[in-house]
C-alpha cells in the first residue's frame, strides 16, 4: 500500500475518532457525574444531523444551521432530564437501561414523523468545500480537517472547564461524592440538569457536524451509540481522558478494519475491545467497578 | 431464596397454561402464531430472569444466544430433507453453549455496568459478524426451507413443520424449563447464585469460586435462550441478523421487567403480556391513526413500566395470593 494512502486513512480515522470523542464525552460525563446509562445518547445524535439538515435547508448555510441547532438540542436536553432522567438518580442501571431504551423507541419514530425514512445528504459550506492536493491523484477534503481542528477545540475546552472552572471543580466533586457536595451547599439538581444538557448538545453537534460527510439516515443514532459505549468501556466509564483515547484508538481501528479486512471491519473494533478488557477490567482509565 | 409459589399463584398459573393450550382449537393461523411467538419468547425471558433476577447479571446481549441457534439450524438444515432433532438439537444447543461459555468468561470478569456494555458489545460482534458476511444471507436474513423434525428410526414423532405441533412443543418446553430451573434454583448450585446476587464478597468469604458459578450461570441461560431461538425460527423458518440485535436484547429485559424479575414464571407472563400490548398498539380499530406509530406507544408503556411497576406482574401475582393467605 502507498504510504500517501495510508497517510489518508489514518487521517481518516483520527477525524472520525474524534467525533466519536464528542460523542462518547457525553456519554462519559453523564455516567460518570450522575451515574446514569444513557442508551438514548445515539438519538441526540441523529436529532443533530436532522437538526443540520433541515436548518441547512431553511437558511442555506451550516454554520448558521449549527448556531440555531445548538439552543434547540439544549432546551431539548434539559426537557428530558426534567422530566424522565431525574427519576433515574437513585433506580438501578437496569431500570435507566430500559427506560432510555424507551425513550429510543419514542425519538426513532417522532423522527419518521417529523422527517422521513429517506436518507438526505448535506452539502458541505462552500468556504470549505475544496481540498488539498497531496499528489497528482489524491487529495484531502478541507472539510474533514476542520471537523478535526472543530472537535480538538470542543476536547480542549472540556478539559479546560473541567480542569480550571469553578463549576468543573463542582463537577469533578460530583462525580466522586455527591451526597458531600449536597451537603456543601451546592444545588445538585441543578448541576445535573446543565451536565445532561451539555451531554446532549455533544452529541448534537456532532451529529450537525457529521451531517456533510456521513449521510442523514434513521438509523444512525443507533450504530454510533453503540460504537460510543465501545469507547467509554476501553476508556474506563467516567474518564474524559480515557474517551479520547478510547475513541482515537477505536476510530483508527475501524478505519483500518475497513482496508486491511474488508467486511469484518465492525467485529474487528469489537475484538480490540474484547482484548482491552481481558487486559484490564475496567478500562484503561476506570475507577474499578461500575 | 426460591420457594415454591404458595398453591394459589400455582392454580393461577395453571388456569393460564390451560387456557393457552385451548388457543390451536380455535383453528385461526393467526392466533396460534401469535402465541406460540409469545411462549417461546416466554422460554427466552425466563432464561434470562435466570441472570438478572437470580444471578445479579444484567445482560443487555442475550439474544446473540437466541438468535445464534437459529442461525445455526439454518446452517444445518438442508433444502431438501428435514434435519432430525435427534442430532440437530445438541448441535445447535451444543454451539450455543460454547459461544455462551466463551463470551461469559471474558464477560464475566466485569462487573456492573462494565458488563451490561460488555455483553452488549459481544451481541453486536456477533450481529455484525452475520449482518455483514455472506455465511448465511447476510443483512437479508435467510430461509430454513424445511422444519426440524423428530425421528426415531422411520418414524416421526413430531414435526415442527405442522403449527400446532410447533405449539404444543413450545408450551410443553415452557412448563418443563419452568420446572428444571425451580429444581435448579432450589440446588445448592441455585442457593450460591442466588447467595452472589445478594453478596458476591461474603459468597468468595465463604470459600466459593464465585467466578465458575457466574459463568455456569451465564452458560446455562445461553443455551436455554438458545433453545428458545430453535424453537423461534422454527416458527416462520427465517432468520435475520435482527434475532441477535441490541433491540431483541432490550425487548427480553423489558419483558423480565413487566413481568417482575426474580419470580422466574413472571418472566414468561411479561413475554406474553408485552406481545398483547404491541398487537394492540398496532390495531387501527384501537388507537386509531396511532396503530402507524405504535413504536411511540410502545416506547411509553415501557417508560410507564420502569416507573410505576417495580414488582412487575409477578410481583402483583404474588403480592395478591399473599393478601388472600393473611385474611384467612
Amino acid at each position: 500500500m502507498d504510504w500517501l494512502l495510508l497517510l489518508i486513512q489514518t487521517l481518516n480515522g483520527i477525524q472520525y475518532g474524534l467525533l466519536l470523542f464528542l460523542i462518547a464525552s457525553g456519554l462519559t460525563l453523564v455516567f460518570g457525574i450522575m451515574g446514569v446509562i444513557n442508551l438514548a445518547h445515539g438519538s441526540f445524535y441523529m436529532i443533530g444531523a436532522y437538526l443540520a439538515y433541515s436548518f441547512t435547508e431553511l437558511t442555506g448555510s451550516l454554520p448558521l444551521a449549527i448556531l440555531l441547532g445548538i439552543p434547540v438540542t439544549l432546551v431539548l436536553g434539559f426537557v428530558i432530564e426534567r422530566v424522565f432522567i431525574t427519576h433515574l438518580y437513585h433506580r438501578d442501571h437496569l431500570q435507566q437501561v430500559l427506560l432510555t431504551f424507551g425513550l429510543i423507541l419514542i425519538f426513532n419514530e417522532l423522527q419518521l414523523i417529523i422527517w422521513d425514512g429517506d436518507p438526505h445528504g448535506v452539502p458541505v459550506p462552500d468556504m470549505l468545500s475544496g481540498s488539498i492536493p497531496l499528489s497528482d491523484t489524491l487529495s484531502y477534503p478541507v472539510y474533514r480537517i476542520f471537523l478535526s481542528l472543530v472537535c480538538l477545540f470542543f476536547a480542549g475546552a472540556l478539559a479546560l472547564i473541567i480542569q480550571r472552572t469553578r463549576i468543573g471543580m463542582r463537577i469533578r466533586a460530583g462525580a466522586s461524592n455527591r451526597e458531600m457536595v449536597e451537603s456543601l451547599g451546592v444545588n445538585i439538581r441543578v448541576l445535573y440538569a446543565i451536565v445532561f444538557s451539555v451531554g446532549v448538545t455533544l452529541a448534537g453537534v456532532a451529529g450537525m457536524l457529521a451531517a456533510p460527510v456521513e449521510t442523514v439516515y434513521p438509523g444512525m443514532g443507533e450504530q454510533i451509540l453503540i460504537i460510543s459505549f465501545v469507547v467509554v468501556v476501553i476508556g474506563g466509564i467516567g474518564s474524559i481522558k480515557g474517551a479520547f483515547l478510547g475513541a482515537l484508538a477505536i476510530g483508527v481501528a475501524d478505519v483500518y478494519g475497513q482496508v486491511f479486512l474488508p467486511g469484518f471491519a465492525s467485529v474487528a473494533v469489537y475484538a480490540l475491545m474484547a482484548a482491552i478488557l481481558l487486559w484490564r477490567p475496567s478500562g484503561l482509565f476506570g475507577r474499578g467497578e461500575g | 431464596m426460591v420457594n415454591l409459589p404458595s398453591k394459589s399463584v400455582i392454580a393461577v398459573l395453571i388456569v393460564i397454561v390451560a387456557a393457552l393450550a385451548l388457543v390451536p382449537l380455535g383453528g385461526d393461523k393467526y392466533w396460534i402464531k401469535l402465541v406460540t411467538r409469545m411462549i417461546v419468547l416466554g422460554i427466552f425471558a425466563m432464561s434470562l430472569d435466570l441472570l438478572v433476577g437470580y444471578t445479579g447479571l444484567v445482560s443487555f446481549g442475550h439474544a446473540a444466544f437466541f438468535g445464534l441457534a437459529g442461525y445455526l439450524l439454518h446452517l444445518i438444515s438442508g433444502d431438501e430433507a428435514a434435519v432430525n432433532m435427534l442430532w440437530a438439537l445438541p448441535v445447535c444447543l451444543g454451539g450455543t453453549a460454547v459461544a455462551a461459555a466463551v463470551i461469559g468468561a471474558l464477560s464475566v470478569r466485569t462487573k456492573g455496568i462494565y458488563f451490561i456494555m460488555v455483553t452488549l458489545a459481544f451481541a453486536q460482534m456477533l450481529f455484525y459478524f452475520f449482518h455483514d458476511s455472506d455465511l448465511a444471507g447476510g443483512s437479508d436474513g435467510a430461509y430454513i426451507y424445511i422444519k426440524p423434525i423428530l425421528a426415531l428410526g422411520e418414524s416421526v414423532l413430531i414435526d415442527l413443520d405442522s403449527r400446532y405441533t410447533l405449539f404444543y412443543t413450545a408450551l410443553i418446553s415452557l412448563v418443563a424449563i419452568y420446572m428444571v430451573l425451580v429444581v435448579v434454583l432450589r440446588s445448592p448450585f441455585g442457593k450460591v447464585i442466588q447467595g452472589i446476587k445478594v453478596n458476591e464478597h461474603r459468597m468468595q468469604a465463604l470459600g466459593f469460586n464465585t467466578y465458575f458459578y457466574k459463568l455456569a450461570s451465564f452458560t446455562i441461560a445461553g443455551t436455554l435462550a438458545g433453545y428458545a431461538g430453535f424453537l423461534f425460527a422454527s416458527i416462520d423458518g427465517f432468520v435475520s441478523p435482527q434475532l441477535l440485535g441490541w433491540h431483541e436484547s432490550g425487548v427480553a429485559l423489558v419483558m423480565v421487567i413487566l413481568g417482575g424479575m426474580g419470580t422466574l414464571f413472571g418472566p414468561a407472563i411479561g413475554a406474553i403480556a408485552l406481545l398483547g400490548v404491541e398487537e394492540i398498539f398496532r390495531d387501527k380499530a384501537l388507537v386509531g391513526f396511532m396503530a402507524s406509530h405504535w413504536q411511540i406507544l410502545m416506547g411509553g408503556f415501557v417508560i410507564a413500566v420502569v416507573l410505576f411497576m417495580n414488582n412487575g406482574l409477578g410481583g402483583l401475582l404474588l403480592r395478591l395470593a399473599g393478601r388472600r393467605r393473611g385474611e384467612r
